[in-house]
């Protein structure tokens, strides 16, 4: 039975908490995520899937349900304090580099990810020869603006750097936040391959957010749906073998006329009774 | 020449004032008016223990420690309880000025008797290299300036330095790395009100007194320092940006020195400060539009 490494337990998070426009943003979750899984998450805007992620992360406080990272309670952990585990990488390809940090620096502070910062010189001779071999495995060309100013580089170029530096320390879980969204396509294609590298070459455990059926049935082991802060469909690895995008796509559409039915229904009970 | 060389030792002491106002403006980019009472704390525990008999260098640091204290207070009331930095800063100067007053008895404290780090420095280089009083005081200033900038560059590319600055430039992105971006707020505002307040003590020192007026413009004074210093050493990396902070305090000081030597009011020297930052801020905007094609109701395209 291979290892689990996250488990939620009932996890809840209430957006306006009390006030005429609360959302369930999470409503009552449960989630286990295997050691060396690939976790696809799909759903419309706003059904939670991104709240889902930041509660993982610890950007989300719950109101409810706890969080375990390889059997540990992390419920009441900062960000920071979870961060040791957890490799992260935005939608935005700006939130994951600081723009005033050289790309050295910006990476050698990756490097340090699990461990105490004190007084080590930063870019001391064998920290920059390592993250110049890290850099140069990326094989665009980017060892040669090690001194860059990050702020320089572009969004797909930044974003490509972003997934090594989540990924440098190993990741006990790595989050993916619609992380290929807003890049063109080329990049966008450079930056999974990268992504996939890192996934094979760690055996991490990933939980990707995205928009695409595309990336969902060409690179999950399991894909979630989710809908108004629930999990609708888990769909794990036996069903997955034959899905194909129209099938996510047909499931989406049963999942909207439900919808309908729920607000046809209530508007018939309303005229029968009001 | 006197003239000139007090106007620079002046500028290096302040030039600690410029290092503090630069930890908190250029690398978490928030004004910290605790800088106002930072300075005046220093000054005014540093004559409150000369007075009282103490050793000039305990003093003196006991002084940049009670201005990184200050920078704690405000630290923590920004991080704990969520007040801008802005407001933090100024409940925490304006009750450090009491403080000030407190530690100081009354509105003015004359260290004519007292030993200080100044007298100290003067004796030593008369009987040992037989140096001027003003100068062995620009060469002990400069020495000092020196190695602290020596010491903050390194420190800027250490581990915790550079976490410090990822913390100030982009906190989703240290929060992700591990960096506990609270804890180095608190930490940056300490580090930068302790040179402030070692700043206000050593200018306390110099001008033999200290004064309750003391703190009043610091921050400004700091700021008019960093943009002198940016505009003439530039912002390229780390290193020079320090440097830049001690260049233009330096400058800005022999500058103040001549206008009043050519009749200046020194009445309108804060005015002339005020307005040196302002024009810092405002020229490029003012070139900007006068640059700018007049538009015919196109927005400029932002690709």
């Amino acid at each position: 039975m291979p290892e689990v490494v996250l488990r939620l337990e009932a996890a809840s998070h209430v957006f306006h908490l009390g006030s005429p426009s609360e959302t369930r943003a999470l409503d009552g979750v449960d989630l286990e995520l295997e050691q060396g899984s690939f976790t696809v998450v799909l759903g419309t805007n706003g059904s939670g899937k991104s709240s889902l992620l930041n509660a993982i992360a610890g950007s989300l406080p719950l109101v409810q349900g706890r969080v375990y990272l390889e059997g540990r309670d992390v419920t009441g952990w900062p960000e920071q304090r979870r961060a040791r585990f957890i490799g992260r990488v935005f939608q935005n390809p700006f939130t994951g580099t600081a723009s005033d940090l050289s790309v050295a620096e910006n990476l050698v502070l990756a490097g340090s990810r699990d461990s105490r910062r004190w007084l080590r010189r930063g870019l001391a001779r064998d920290r920059r020869a390592a993250v110049e071999e890290r850099v140069t495995r990326l094989g665009l060309g980017l060892e040669r603006r090690l001194d860059t100013p990050m702020g320089q580089l572009s969004g797909g170029q930044r974003q490509a750097l972003t997934v090594l530096m989540a990924t440098m320390v190993p990741p006990t879980l790595l989050l993916l936040d619609e992380h290929t969204a807003a890049l063109d396509p080329r990049s966008a294609e450079q930056v999974i391959r990268l992504t996939q590298e890192a996934i094979v070459e760690g055996r991490l455990t990933t939980l990707m957010v995205t928009h695409s059926m595309a990336q969902a049935v060409q690179l999950a082991d399991r894909i979630l749906i989710m809908h108004r802060g629930r999990l609708a469909y888990d769909l794990s690895d036996a069903r997955r073998r034959r899905l194909t995008e129209d099938d996510l796509l047909q499931l989406f559409d049963q999942l909207r006329w439900a919808d309908r039915l729920d607000e046809s229904a209530a508007a018939m009970l309303q005229r029968a009774y009001v | 020449m006197t003239l000139l060389i007090g106007a620079a030792t002046v500028g290096l002491i302040l030039a600690l004032l410029g290092l503090g106002v630069f930890l908190s403006y250029r690398v978490y980019v928030t004004l910290d008016l605790t800088a106002d009472g930072s300075f005046l704390v220093g000054a005014a525990v540093v004559a409150a223990l000369l007075v009282r008999g103490v050793p000039p260098l305990i003093a003196t640091i006991l002084a940049a420690i009670a201005g990184a204290i200050a920078g704690c207070i405000t630290g923590l009331l920004h991080t704990r309880f969520l007040i801008s930095t802005l407001l933090a800063g100024v409940l925490t100067s304006t009750a450090l000025y009491s403080v000030g007053l407190f530690a100081m008895g009354s509105g003015n404290l004359s260290l004519a008797s007292a030993t200080s780090l100044v007298t100290q420095v003067e004796d030593v280089g008369q009987r040992l290299l037989g140096l001027e009083p003003s100068m062995s005081l620009l060469v002990t200033a400069a020495l000092l300036v020196a190695a602290l900038v020596l010491g903050l560059t390194r420190f800027m590319q250490t581990d915790l330095g550079l976490a410090m600055r990822a913390a100030g430039s982009n906190p989703p992105m240290a929060k992700a790395l591990a960096i506990d971006v609270d804890g180095m707020i608190v930490f940056g505002l300490a580090l930068s009100n302790g040179l402030i307040g070692l700043s206000g003590a050593l200018y306390a020192q110099y001008q033999g007194f200290a004064d309750i007026q003391m703190g009043i413009a610091a921050l400004v004074t700091g700021l008019a320092n960093l943009m002198v210093g940016e505009a003439l050493v530039g912002r390229r990396s780390i290193g020079r940006w320090i440097v830049g902070a001690v260049v233009g305090a330096v400058v800005f000081r022999l500058l103040v020195a001549l206008a009043i030597r050519a009749g200046l009011n020194p009445n309108a020297l804060k005015l002339v400060t005020a307005a040196l930052v302002l024009g810092v801020l405002v020229l490029p905007q003012l070139i900007a539009r006068a640059g700018r094609v007049p538009s015919s109701g196109k927005a400029p395209s932002h690709a």
